[in-house]
């Protein structure tokens, strides 16, 4: 505080409340972003009397600058004198609280939770309590939505007559007349539950969450299904039965595909609430209507989930459910009419190899992996192709390379270059997986071929493709296998390969190590340094100062440095910039 | 919350290369309602007499039996079943909707229960997803109801029935109730166009004859905008919605009450800021002047609402603003446009310097306006000095000559308007670029002291603010 009163004078308050005021709203958003360097010029009790009554009063604004105030606040606790004097905070960001854009709405209240924090259990009582309930009663939605947030972060800290009031207000936002605001309590019930004593879940959340699952509003319902994760896992087992399945298997036919997709896209949490038991009674049956529900939507979501909800089941039954029910509804995705179910199954289905075993697999899920490679979908496919780890473990990845090849060739040679590009990401993975011998039979071809491919994105990841090849299998498979094709294409007659010819040794200089790099790309790069065109001509410059750290000192200086220093003396402008560059990165001169 | 069940986009559909309106044309869409599952069995409806058929006094009877019959939905994206059928369905719509037409005396008390039935059974269905995340309403297609052949006819049949003379508000009340009007409120988000279409008819009817309804609709599609403003940017059909509001603004009684302002205020200039604003800003216009046309003091709020929400980077946008604008300031009265002109001439002093020359051109046409023209001779003195610096700097850099036409245009009226005034402001305007330049190196210098005050602190204290 004293170091702040000798400024005071430097700084008064009106010249920066102009700031805040100035007509161009990118300069107020800027001074609001600093609104913490200005309530430090000001000193905390100058921020509390005048900067904050300023801001709370002057709040019409554009939501941007709204944005960035409500943000602002959540950090000010100590720039107003600390937890003690931190409910001043709070008139502005009520306020902030109720304005229509949601976005600032949320981050009112974000900044509110953060702060509820920072008040201790009187303070709470006698100030954050008392917005809280301003803001669940107020005429507008907005404000009663931003309260919905806020109960349960001061609910823990409060007496038990207060807490009665919070759970009253809770109620009445959840049969509030407005959807919006029947929304906002759903989507925090689960939340708030976690917050209240076991007795009032079962009385009051209870009947809150089957009043909102069957909303007549989908919207409202399916937030309900969000929340039964969180309540399922704070009942007691035997009284999930009774108060919470019910509502889900409501839940799980609803006629709105919104609120089964949502079932679907939560399954797995869900399956963890309830436990192996109801699991094996009710969710298989639910898992499999959804599986081969009428919306490719909601079945997309249930196929995604198929490995993670066949890795939860309780083990002593996993394989007779997943083997009695579950495979003949995977069994029909793999031919579903829509793509999306379809790659959103190829995504998870290699994983069931594991869970189910070696003869598992051979006998009724290989055929389904064949299947879906040989899918007319190329996303499928390729999620096919990107998982094929989770196989090779298990079966060993031979039972597949008859068919993963023509496969791998097609996607190679898609029409669709964002095809080609995935496929070549997946490259040093398959090699990996196939060995040495079956890359050099069957896919080297395909490798060298995208280096000269008509798209410069497929050429940059065949180059980087080169380099993690060569890391995998080492410098002398290098040497006798790719290095040769790629130096010969220097003498491309098209400039582009040319070029290609030095990106690549770019790349691979540093995995070849230095023998290969001086004996045989050396030579290649000064060659082409006569180049007729001026492009290729700079890239040997950019090519020599990065291979440059792989070379010894001498060649270096007898055989670099003159070819760099006839590069400077260039006609061509970028091409003496980039020789000078390389002279001076490599401390030729 | 729906746009979580919305698909990842397929790597196909990233390429960036394929033209969406080429990736679209291949396939001609259509969707049904979500609620059929494979069932497999086919459908048995023993055909009936047609009514002109049967005496009289046996009409009401068999009308009921027929009703009940239609209730019977068939699935049409599966194109071969039930085809006898489908076309029984069809002839016995197409005769209730003659009957209903022509006929005296058959609605029967019985029969309304009956109608609102069937028409529930028919067109309450939840709407299917989208079939693309990414439509584009102005350049896709739409996708079309397949059961459109039976839904039109009950639509069709409806419309006829609350048209006709014996119909009778008070007995259909207790059937056409708000759960009823909140169902069909959902129907307008159908992407089919024809559909919308008719509902529009159907609300708007139900709207004249349900007084008691009246406040529930208007409350209903007041969440359905917020919904669609604050939470999805999604619904097929704000359009049509507006375009019964537009009616329904227009019957207001004077003075307006507090509810119909908010709903102004609080709804309609809100809609301004979404994305999809071309697909429904004319109707949307339409209704801020009605607003504006019943009660002139809502002037100042409507124009500080469209500044508050003035495009930042959308020129489209920013051009429809003007268009609209242009339509308040027809029908503004003197004494609010001079409460407004300040700020107002402010924003149009920016778009008039806009780089893009659809939003300048748009802005300067104002002065083509008589009206607008002889409010601003009027208040010459106040917005010649706001509008003055962007002028005379345009005429002299803007890239388009089209502009620099314009803008040598504007500056010649207000020559004409004002001379004494213009002189001076030319006089000036070198020095008060400098005064600005200077405010704007102050404004840097306490920037940069608050910078170094906090970094002097922060220091001293180890980041920890002193108390």
């Amino acid at each position: 505080m004293a170091g702040a009163d000798g400024d005071d004078s430097l700084y008064p308050i009106a010249v920066l409340i102009d700031e805040l005021r100035n007509e161009d709203v990118q300069l107020r958003l800027n001074s609001i972003k600093k609104l913490s360097t200005i309530a430090l010029a000001l000193g905390v009790e100058r921020t509390r009397t005048e900067l904050l009554p300023f801001l709370t009063d002057t709040i019409y604004d554009e939501d941007e600058v709204l944005l960035a105030l409500a943000e602002q606040l959540g950090n000010f606790t100590m720039l107003v004198g600390g937890p003690e004097y931190v409910h001043c905070l709070l008139p502005p960001l009520e306020s902030l609280a109720t304005v229509e854009e949601t976005v600032v709405r949320d981050k009112a209240v974000e900044s509110l939770r953060k702060i509820s924090q920072e008040h201790s259990p009187v303070d709470l009582e006698v100030h954050f309590e008392p917005l809280v309930k301003r803001l669940a009663s107020g005429d507008w939605f907005t404000s009663r939505t931003s309260a919905c947030g806020l109960f349960s972060v001061c609910y823990p800290r409060v007496s038990s007559t207060v807490k009665a009031e919070i759970r009253q207000h809770f109620r009445t936002l959840c049969s509030d007349d407005t959807p919006m605001v029947r929304r906002a309590a759903a989507s925090k019930l689960g939340e708030f539950a976690k917050v209240l004593e076991l007795d009032y879940v079962k009385s009051d959340i209870i009947s809150l969450f089957t009043a909102l699952a069957s909303d007549e509003q989908d919207s409202v319902r399916l937030l309900a299904v969000e929340a039964c994760v969180s309540i399922a896992s704070l009942l007691p087992q035997e009284d999930l039965e009774t108060l919470v399945m019910p509502t889900l298997r409501q839940a799980a036919e609803d006629k709105s595909w919104r609120v089964r997709y949502m079932v679907a896209d939560k399954f797995s949490e869900l399956q963890k609430a309830v436990g192996p038991e109801i699991t094996k009674n009710d969710l298989v049956p639910a898992f499999q209507n959804l599986l081969k529900d009428c919306e490719a939507e909601v079945r997309s979501a249930a196929a995604k989930k198929v490995k993670e909800f066949c890795e939860n089941l309780p083990e002593d039954s996993r394989e007779t459910i997943i083997m009695t029910h579950i495979l003949s509804c995977v069994k029909e995705l793999v031919s579903d009419t829509s793509q999306h179910v379809k790659s959103a199954l190829a995504s998870v289905i290699m994983g069931l190899s594991t869970i189910l075993g070696k003869d598992n697999t051979v006998e009724h899920l290989l055929p389904l992996f064949l299947a879906q490679l040989k899918d007319e979908c190329p996303e499928v496919r390729l999620n096919i192709i990107s998982n094929l780890d989770c196989v090779n473990e298990v079966i060993g990845i031979r039972q597949l390379s008859q068919s993963l090849l023509p496969a791998i060739v097609e996607l190679a040679e898609d029409a669709k270059w964002r095809v080609r590009l995935a496929i070549i990401e997946y490259m040093p993975l398959l090699a990996g997986q196939l060995g040495v011998e079956f890359f050099d039979e069957k896919l080297n071809t395909l490798c060298m071929a995208w280096l000269i491919d008509h798209v410069y994105a497929i050429r940059e990841a065949a180059t980087c493709n080169l380099m993690k090849l060569v890391e995998k299998f080492g410098a002398e498979w290098a040497q006798n296998t790719i290095v040769p094709k790629v130096l010969g294409m220097a003498n491309d007659p098209n400039y582009l390969h040319r070029m290609t010819t030095l990106f690549c040794i770019n790349s691979l200089s540093e995995a070849c190590g230095q023998d290969i790099t001086t004996k045989h790309m050396l030579p290649v790069v000064l060659k082409m340094s006569n180049d007729q065109v001026a492009n290729v001509r700079f890239n040997v410059a950019k090519s020599l100062q990065k291979i440059g750290p792989v070379l010894d000192s001498n060649a270096l200086q007898t055989e670099v440095k003159p070819v760099l220093e006839k590069l400077a003396t260039d006609t061509d402008m970028d091409v003496k910039y980039f020789a000078q560059e390389a002279i001076r990165v490599l401390a030729l001169a | 919350m729906s746009s979580a069940a919305t698909t990842p986009p397929s790597v196909d559909k990233v390429d960036g290369f394929s033209r969406k309106s080429v990736r679209k044309a291949k396939q001609k869409r259509s969707q049904s309602s979500s609620q059929f599952r494979s069932q497999g069995k086919p459908i048995e409806l023993t055909p009936l007499p047609l009514l002109k058929d049967v005496p009289a006094s046996e009409q009401p009877e068999l009308f009921l039996k027929k009703l009940q019959q239609c209730c019977t939905v068939f699935d049409f994206m599966d194109t071969l079943s039930d085809l006898k059928m489908k076309e029984y369905k069809r002839s016995t719509l197409n005769e209730l909707v003659d009957y209903v037409t022509v006929s005296r005396g058959y609605l029967t008390e019985q029969a309304y229960p009956e109608v609102v039935k069937m028409v529930s059974y028919n067109i309450f269905r939840t709407l299917p997803p989208s079939d693309s995340n990414e439509f584009d309403p102005e350049e896709d297609e739409p996708t079309l109801e397949a059961s459109w052949p039976h839904l039109q006819l009950v639509y069709e049949f409806f419309i006829r029935f609350l048209e006709s003379q014996e119909f009778q508000p008070s007995i259909a009340k207790k059937y056409i109730d708000q759960k009823f009007v909140l169902q069909l409120l959902e129907l307008f988000d159908s992407e089919d166009p024809r559909e919308r279409d008719y509902l529009k008819t159907v609300l708007h009817r139900i709207y004249g004859k349900f007084l008691g309804l009246r406040a529930f609709i208007r409350k209903q599609i007041n969440n359905i905008f917020l919904r669609f403003v604050y939470e999805t940017e999604h619904f097929n059909g704000v359009a049509e919605l507006l375009e019964i509001l537009g009616s329904i603004i227009n019957g207001f009684a004077l003075p307006l009450k507090a509810e119909h302002k908010q709903f102004l205020v609080k709804v309609l200039i809100p809609l301004h800021t979404v994305r999809s604003l071309s697909l429904f800003h004319a109707q949307l216009a339409y209704c801020i002047v009605q607003f504006l046309e019943k009660d002139p003091a809502l002037t100042e709020p409507v124009i500080r609402g469209l500044l508050k929400f003035w495009p930042k980077t959308c020129s489209q946008k920013e051009v429809m603003y003007l268009g609209e604008l242009e339509e308040i300031l027809d029908v503004i009265e003197p004494t609010q446009f001079v409460k407004i002109q300040e700020p107002l001439f402010k924003q149009i002093s920016r778009c008039v310097s806009s780089p893009h020359f659809q939003v300048a051109e748009r802005a300067l046409y104002y002065w083509n306006n008589e009206y607008i023209m002889s409010l601003i001779e009027e208040n010459s003195s106040v917005i010649l000095p706001i509008m003055f610096a962007s002028l005379y700097r345009i005429s002299k850099e803007h890239w388009n000559p089209a502009i620099v036409a314009l803008v040598y245009n504007v500056l010649k009226a207000f020559m004409e308007m004002n001379s004494t005034l213009f002189d001076e402001l030319t006089a000036t305007y070198k020095s008060d670029r400098q005064r600005e330049k200077k405010k704007e190196k102050e404004r840097e210098e306490l920037w940069k002291k608050l910078g170094d005050l906090e970094l002097k602190r922060g220091l001293r204290s180890d980041g920890i603010i002193p108390t």
